[in-house]
């Protein structure tokens, strides 16, 4: 049963880009930029993290509750 | 072989999590709660099988649908709590973390209450009165 892993990969990815622009943006004395960055990654975390919990409940759903 | 994938997917995303956690700790814990979603979404699969098997054999011994129905959920409800409340407690506010297993407990509790009235009164019919 093949599943998605590549959605760690991704906010990993995400999480090590955000990072690096923070830094960057703050280096340049851009710190206001810098944390509207790190709220725009989170928010896109969360979309993807929030489908996957519809995901798993929908499942539970499926298998545990309404038969 | 399906325990190697597992435990290498955990351990892909415990270095992953350890390297996060220095520059952003916020994408660290949701690393670790979309694992723990892969692993259930992968395992549940499996678990749909052996409930079916265990339906089926309640249907060969006439068995009334609705306890095993009552069983199911509360399978369910213990193990929704035991996940929300684990995650919760991960980010550090074991007190949240509390309440839902609490929550938990209370559930089941209230769902089992048909089930302990049909004990009750099937012990009290067997006393001659």
């Amino acid at each position: 049963m093949p599943f998605d892993v590549n959605a760690i990969f991704q906010i990993a990815g995400i999480g090590i880009i955000v990072a690096m622009i923070h830094t960057v943006l703050k280096q340049a004395g851009k710190g206001e930029w810098a944390e509207w960055i790190t709220l725009l990654g989170i928010i896109i975390v969360l979309y993807m993290v929030a489908s996957y919990v519809s995901e798993l409940f929908q499942e539970i759903k499926r298998v545990f509750l309404f038969k | 072989m399906d325990i190697i994938q597992i435990v290498g997917l955990g351990l892909v995303a415990t270095v992953l999590t350890l390297i996060v956690k220095e520059q952003k700790p916020m994408f660290a814990f949701m690393i670790a709660m979309i694992t723990g979603i892969i692993i259930f979404l992968f395992l549940i699969g499996k678990i749909a099988e052996v409930i079916q098997i265990l339906e089926r054999m309640a249907v060969r011994a006439n068995l009334n649908m609705i306890y095993l129905e009552t069983i199911l959920k509360m399978i369910g409800i213990a193990y929704i709590a035991e996940f929300g409340a684990q995650i919760v407690r991960d980010a550090g506010q074991g007190a949240i973390a509390s309440k839902i297993e609490l929550a938990g407990k209370v559930l089941i509790l209230v769902m089992a209450v048909p089930i302990i009235t049909v004990i009750i009164e099937t012990v009290i019919s067997l006393f001659p009165s």
